[in-house]
C-alpha cells in the first residue's frame, strides 16, 4: 500500500502552540505506522524548529509559523516556516551551544538535536524575510 | 506541566510532571529557584519518572539550576528519565556533568 498524504497548519507565534504543533505532527505522522522512539525524534525535532521560530524568528513581535508535513511511502518531510527577521550567519547558528539569548537559559542546543534526531535538516533564512526549516526522516517500521 | 517539591535536610527533590519545553521553562525555574532559595539548598535531585516529553529547553532549565547550586558548592542528579529525555540528556553532554540514577533513593544514598 502506497501512502501519499500531506497538510500544512498555521497558528500564532505562541509558546503555548509547541505542544500543539508536536500534537499535530505526530497524529499525522502516526498513518506510517512509526515506532515510540521514531515518533519521539519527529516530536522532539518539531518541537526545536517551532520554538525556533516563536523565540527568534517572531521575537516580540506576532506572526504566523506554517508547519507542513508530507508523507511520501516511508518518508517523512517536515517544514517549519516563519516570516520573521531571518538568521544572518546560518552556518553559525547551527554550531552546538550557540545562542542569541543565554539570558534566556537558552542551551543553543536546537539544532544539534533536530539534526540528531532526523536523517536530514536543511535551513534556509533570509534575513528581514523569514526562515525555512526542512526535516526528512525514513521510517524504517513502515509498513509497505 | 506539573512540579512539586520534597524536602530532606538539605535536599531538594524536584519532581516535573508532563512535558517540559520552552512555553513551561519559566515558570518551572522560577518555582525552583524560590525553592532553592528559601531552604538553604546544596542537593538538587530532577525526578523525571513522570516526565513525558522534554527539549533542548529543558536542557537550559537543568544547566541553569546547576550552575547555580555548583555555586553553593552542591550536587546536583537526574532520577528515572524516559527513553526520549534521556537522548536529550546525552545529546547535550548533560550525563557527563550530572549523574543519572534509577531511583530517588539511590540519588540520595549516592550524591
Amino acid at each position: 500500500m502506497t501512502i501519499q498524504n500531506e497538510m500544512k497548519v498555521e497558528f500564532l507565534n505562541k509558546s503555548s502552540n509547541e505542544s500543539f504543533a508536536r500534537v499535530v505532527v505526530a497524529a499525522f505522522v502516526s498513518q506510517l505506522d512509526p515506532t515510540v522512539e521514531e515518533l519521539a525524534d519527529i516530536k522532539t525535532a518539531v518541537s526545536e524548529a517551532v520554538t525556533n521560530a516563536i523565540i527568534h524568528g517572531y521575537e516580540n513581535t506576532s506572526g504566523y509559523v506554517t508547519l507542513y508535513c508530507k508523507l511520501k511511502d516511508d518518508i517523512v518531510e517536515i517544514i517549519v516556516e516563519d516570516k520573521g527577521k531571518g538568521i544572518e550567519d546560518v552556518e553559525l547558528a547551527r554550531q552546538p551551544l550557540y545562542t542569541t539569548h543565554p539570558e534566556m537559559e537558552r542551551s543553543g542546543m536546537g539544532f544539534t538535536v533536530m539534526e540528531t534526531f532526523m536523517d536530514e535538516v536543511q535551513v534556509e533564512s533570509v534575513p528581514g524575510q523569514g526562515t525555512k526549516v526542512k526535516m526528512i526522516k525514513k521510517i524504517n517500521s513502515s509498513r509497505q | 506541566m506539573r512540579i512539586s517539591f520534597k524536602k530532606s535536610n538539605r535536599t531538594l527533590i524536584v519532581r516535573i510532571e508532563g512535558e517540559l519545553d520552552h512555553h513551561t521553562a519559566v515558570e518551572t525555574r522560577e518555582q525552583i529557584d524560590k525553592e532553592i532559595n528559601k531552604n538553604n539548598i546544596n542537593k538538587l535531585i530532577f525526578d523525571f519518572e513522570n516526565l513525558q516529553f522534554m527539549d533542548s529547553s529543558g536542557i537550559g532549565v537543568i544547566i541553569g539550576r546547576y550552575k547555580q547550586i555548583k555555586g553553593l558548592d552542591g550536587k546536583v542528579a537526574i532520577t528515572n528519565p524516559n527513553p526520549q529525555v534521556e537522548r536529550i540528556i546525552n545529546i547535550s553532554g548533560l550525563h557527563k556533568i550530572i549523574p543519572i540514577f534509577k531511583s530517588v533513593q539511590s540519588a540520595m544514598d549516592n550524591m
